[in-house]
């Protein structure tokens, strides 16, 4: 950050003060800082640049380059590589607003401020976080940082996508992959199905005398009837699904060998998946807008914390109600977020919204199913509207699972050149 | 400080009517997560900005009743009334 611009960010602190929602005093800018260069955070700041160019956006993301984790599957299932994945921040930049590449460490409600690993100090007039998530370590016994070296989680993409993809084509034929998949909520709630599904296809393909075993701390999962009759047909004595009910829930795992221990037994595998349990990104709960669950409660219509003012939550950290963890769902808040928070700055009162999400997921590469939803503030959550949304229809044809792969494909096209291009 | 206050409200007042013209109704927003805005991108998902305002109002309108073959619209085009689709389709009809 220049210093030019700290002094003149004390000059203007007594007009804010002033005026309990910051206003466009004096000719100062309002204005906005993101944390987070995700399609939520992202998504936002390029949004409230183009609702209103007045407002001076500073985005804080330490990477230079963001990896997308939708179609990541595809890269550890040897479909696509990891560069496909990966966007920089140019054009957001280009749409004049400020990067700050360094993290940020603290926030000060009270004084509107937040602190950066590199000791800058950005006042803000509203802030919103879009940090994501960051594993529960240490929930998991026997699963810490040392231990997703072997087991990887690869629940953020990067080097831990590369890492359970090398060691699957290091696998020799007839190997045991096991994927332990969490509670609920986490991140991508079909995504554990569709890594499944898409190891299961390069198994079929490569490695046929595998096996694959998911091992669920649940009874139901997203898509659920779609996934279990795509598997019966395309992948049959090959991938088995182990429910909570039949002792699918993992209690401890010991990274040397590779084992999941349950209360019914032991699975050493020869690659090792563990999904871990997942909360806000660390900084929700520095700026204290985590609560006991590790979660970000959350106004329905601005994304407004309810548990401290002036700070917005988006995308995988807040409690968004019925709204899954997707990357079409943190990039639907973050557009609606971005409205709210220009109507407050310039004084106005947000109007009721209503969010989409479409979330797609491989079971083979020609072979694409999804779910939607439509979504309303409703008794200080965001409900479903009723009879709207659902998922594929579970006696279509193969062309129209075809069809949806490709659409999967065009729709992260779609949105990276939205939130990236 | 009485003028000072009454300076910021009227800017205040204008930057609020400008916000609100380019401010898209309530889901249309969420459009552009399938729909392409820029023409650099590849999809068989049509662009909604500048397309005739009739066109998508009876689109929305036929994937709801179920008149038009969908993937995924249907689903979603169950989720928005009549007066939200004629909103939605005269925002898009003048966006470029």
């Amino acid at each position: 950050m220049k210093p030019g611009r700290r002094e003149f960010l004390g000059l203007v602190a007594g007009a804010a003060a002033f005026f309990p929602t910051p206003t466009f005093a004096q000719g100062a800018a309002p204005r906005v800082v993101v944390v987070g260069g995700g399609f939520a955070g992202a998504s936002c700041a390029r949004a409230l640049r183009q609702l209103n160019p007045r407002i001076a956006v500073t985005l804080v993301e330490p990477n230079a380059t963001f990896t997308a984790c939708p179609f990541s599957n595809a890269v550890i299932g040897g479909l696509r590589e990891l560069s496909a994945q990966q966007f920089t921040y140019e054009r957001v930049g280009a749409d004049g607003i400020t990067l700050a590449r360094a993290r940020a460490t603290g926030v000060d409600p009270p004084a509107r401020t937040v602190t950066l690993g590199n000791g800058t100090r950005l006042r803000y007039d509203r802030l919103v976080l879009a940090p994501g998530i960051d594993i529960r370590w240490g929930s998991l016994p026997g699963y810490d940082e040392a231990a997703a070296a072997h087991m990887p989680h690869a629940w953020s993409a990067g080097e831990q996508t590369l890492l359970l993809r090398r060691q699957l084509e290091a696998m020799d034929d007839g190997g045991l992959v096991v994927i332990s998949a969490p509670a609920n909520p986490f991140r991508c709630p079909p995504g554990p199905y569709e890594r499944a599904s898409l190891i299961a296809h390069y198994l079929k393909t490569k490695k046929p005398k595998s096996k694959l075993i998911i091992l669920d701390a649940k009874d139901a999962f997203s898509k659920q009837r779609l996934f279990q009759a795509a598997w019966a047909e395309l992948y049959p004595g090959l991938l088995e699904w182990v429910p909570l009910s039949k002792g699918g829930a993992v209690t401890s795992v010991d990274a040397a060998t590779r084992t999941f221990v349950t209360d019914f037994g032991r699975h050493q595998a020869k690659v090792a998946n563990v999904i871990p349990p997942q909360k806000a990104g660390r900084i929700a709960e520095v700026a204290g807008v985590a609560d006991r669950s590790g979660w970000c409660p959350i106004d329905p219509v601005t994304f407004e914390s309810k548990l401290q003012a002036g700070i917005h939550v988006i995308g995988d950290a807040a409690i968004a109600g019925a709204m899954p963890k997707s990357a079409f769902a943190a990039n639907s808040q973050a557009k609606t977020c971005a409205a709210a928070v220009a109507r407050l700055l310039s004084g106005a009162a947000p109007p009721a919204p209503k969010l989409i999400n479409t979330c797609y997921s491989l079971v083979a590469p020609d072979y694409g199913i999804s779910v939607a939803g439509v979504y309303v503030p409703s008794g200080g959550q965001l409900a479903d509207v009723p009879g709207a949304g659902g998922v594929s229809p579970a006696d279509a044809p193969r062309t129209t699972r075809a069809a949806e792969a490709v659409l999967a494909e065009a729709w992260f096209r779609t949105i990276t050149d939205e939130v990236f291009g | 400080m009485g003028r000072a206050l009454a300076a910021a409200i009227g800017v205040a007042s204008i930057a609020a009517a400008a916000v609100a013209s380019a401010e898209p109704p309530a889901g249309a927003a969420a459009c552009s997560g399938c729909h392409p805005v820029s023409s650099r991108v590849a999809s068989p998902v049509p662009r909604l900005g500048g397309a005739d305002r009739a066109a998508i109002a009876r689109a929305m309108q036929d994937f709801r009743s179920g008149q038009r073959a969908a993937t995924v619209m249907d689903r979603i085009a169950k989720g928005f009334t009549d007066d939200e689709i004629q909103a939605i389709a005269a925002w898009y009809a003048t966006q470029k």
